[in-house]
């Protein structure tokens, strides 16, 4: 660790990565206008460009644009809303398909050259979505049961024995009426903050073996790269993967809040 | 103190990554609304009309395929009732054309044999007719040149008396009734 600083000096590379580098200065040092912020509008511009010009006149026989457009549409549609929740789950399915949309185009942004950091590596955006999906559930189940009856069914399972009631409620309150959006967000915003920080490693890795001063390490960075290609694909299963954890739990949580029994 | 560390050379601070940065959640509602508005409103529920649609051609074109299909097989069973129709038709017409054939060939015989048999009767009577002319002259003639004959033989004189009394008149009806059929004479 000692010898790191004089090593970066030379190489310009900062080893190992920080937390810094996650956090760009913004454009004139707000946070407004930054790397990610960019990043994040790009995608959504990427996201409605590509959906308004695939669907401008839609039909019955569709072109291969319409197909894919269709493909997502009815992936998130058939696949998530109407598996999880069920007939009454197509509501749904606009939103989660959005949802599902913004997570991938943002998580892919960790692999694409010259972006390489998603958007949802910065807290504030998983936390929003989760946030968002929390909301939404309590508020369909509240809706449809009652608030006391939407407590009363989500803290206590019927049929539970009288005498678990003392633990098993504040067990039950605290897991699915707190802690669902912060897991929904944490997973979300720690995969995509470790997978940057694991190609940052192997990357800069390479880069701090090939300026180290012993000439055998110098080889080793190419090790190094190589494992960063493959890590960067294993990143595009991760963001896809992530996307879709995201959007089949927020979909299990609105089955759940519309169920009548757990 | 970790932080600090790596912060040496940085005028400020990095940021806690667990601590959301209230500028970025503002960016992200904004700009999940946006692409939640478009989306939502402009195309998914028209890929939902579509699906629709989708359907009910499918289902609409297995409708009229089972239409169709039953209106060619109506359509075939007509058209082989009309073969069959007109089959029957063309063998009556053959049948009668044929009956009718025979019959205008018989016809046609039976006016050429009458026809043959009226002119073999005009040609007999003609014959007949020509042969009673023509023994008249010849009566006639015969008469003339036997008086020829026998005035030569006898001397002109007679020629006169003989004409006037008929002899040869005479001489040659019985002559002829001699040769006559013996009913005729029986009769007289």
């Amino acid at each position: 660790m000692r010898q790191l600083p004089a090593v970066l000096a030379e190489g310009g590379a900062h080893f190992p990565p920080s937390v810094e580098e996650f956090f760009l200065p913004g454009l004139g040092g707000q946070p407004w206008v930054s790397k990610i912020t960019v990043l994040l509008w790009a995608g959504i511009a990427l996201v409605i460009l590509f959906f308004l010009i695939a669907y401008r006149s839609p039909k019955l026989v569709p072109s291969k644009g319409q197909w894919i457009a269709e493909s997502i549409y009815g992936f998130v549609r058939d696949g998530v809303a109407r598996d999880v929740i069920g007939r009454e789950g197509l509501r749904f399915a606009p939103y989660l398909t959005s949802l599902f949309l913004f997570i991938l185009v943002s998580n892919i942004w960790g692999i694409i050259p010259l972006a390489q950091i998603s958007p949802m590596s910065h807290i504030a955006f998983p936390a929003l979505l989760g946030l968002l999906s929390w909301v939404m559930y309590n508020y369909v189940g509240i809706r449809k049961h009652g608030f006391a009856k939407y407590i009363r069914l989500n803290t206590l399972p019927p049929g539970t024995p009288w005498w678990v009631a003392p633990i098993l409620i504040p067990i039950e309150f605290f897991s699915n009426l707190v802690l669902r959006p912060i897991t929904l967000a944490i997973r979300l915003f720690a995969n995509m903050f470790a997978g940057h920080l694991i190609l940052l490693v192997f990357t800069l890795g390479g880069f701090a073996l090939l300026g180290a001063n012993a000439v055998i390490l110098k080889p080793v960075s190419l090790v190094s790269w190589v494992l960063a290609v493959g890590l960067t694909l294993f990143e595009a299963v991760i963001a896809v993967l992530q996307a879709y954890v995201f959007v089949l739990l927020t979909a299990a949580y609105l089955q759940g809040a519309l169920a009548e029994e757990h | 103190m970790h932080l600090y560390f790596l912060a040496e050379g940085a005028a400020e601070q990095p940021p806690n990554p667990i601590i959301p940065i209230w500028q970025e959640i503002v960016v992200g509602a904004v700009g999940f609304a946006l692409l939640c508005f478009v989306l939502m409103k402009y195309v998914f529920p028209r890929m939902e009309e579509t699906f629709r649609a989708r359907v009910e051609a499918i289902e609409g074109g297995i409708k009229r395929a089972e239409e169709a299909q039953a209106e060619a097989s109506t359509l075939l069973q007509q058209y082989r009732e009309q073969l069959a129709d007109a089959r029957s038709e063309a063998a009556r017409i053959r049948d009668e054309a044929r009956a009718d054939a025979a019959g205008i060939r018989d016809e046609i015989l039976a006016g050429a044999r009458e026809e043959s048999e009226r002119i073999i009767n005009a040609g007999r009577e003609a014959l007949a007719a020509e042969r009673s002319t023509t023994v008249r002259e010849l009566r006639a003639e015969v008469g003339k040149l036997a008086v020829d004959l026998a005035s030569r033989i006898v001397g002109e004189s007679l020629e006169d008396e003989a004409r006037r009394r008929g002899t040869v008149e005479r001489f040659l009806a019985e002559l002829g009734e001699g040769t006559e059929p013996a009913g005729a004479g029986g009769r007289r």
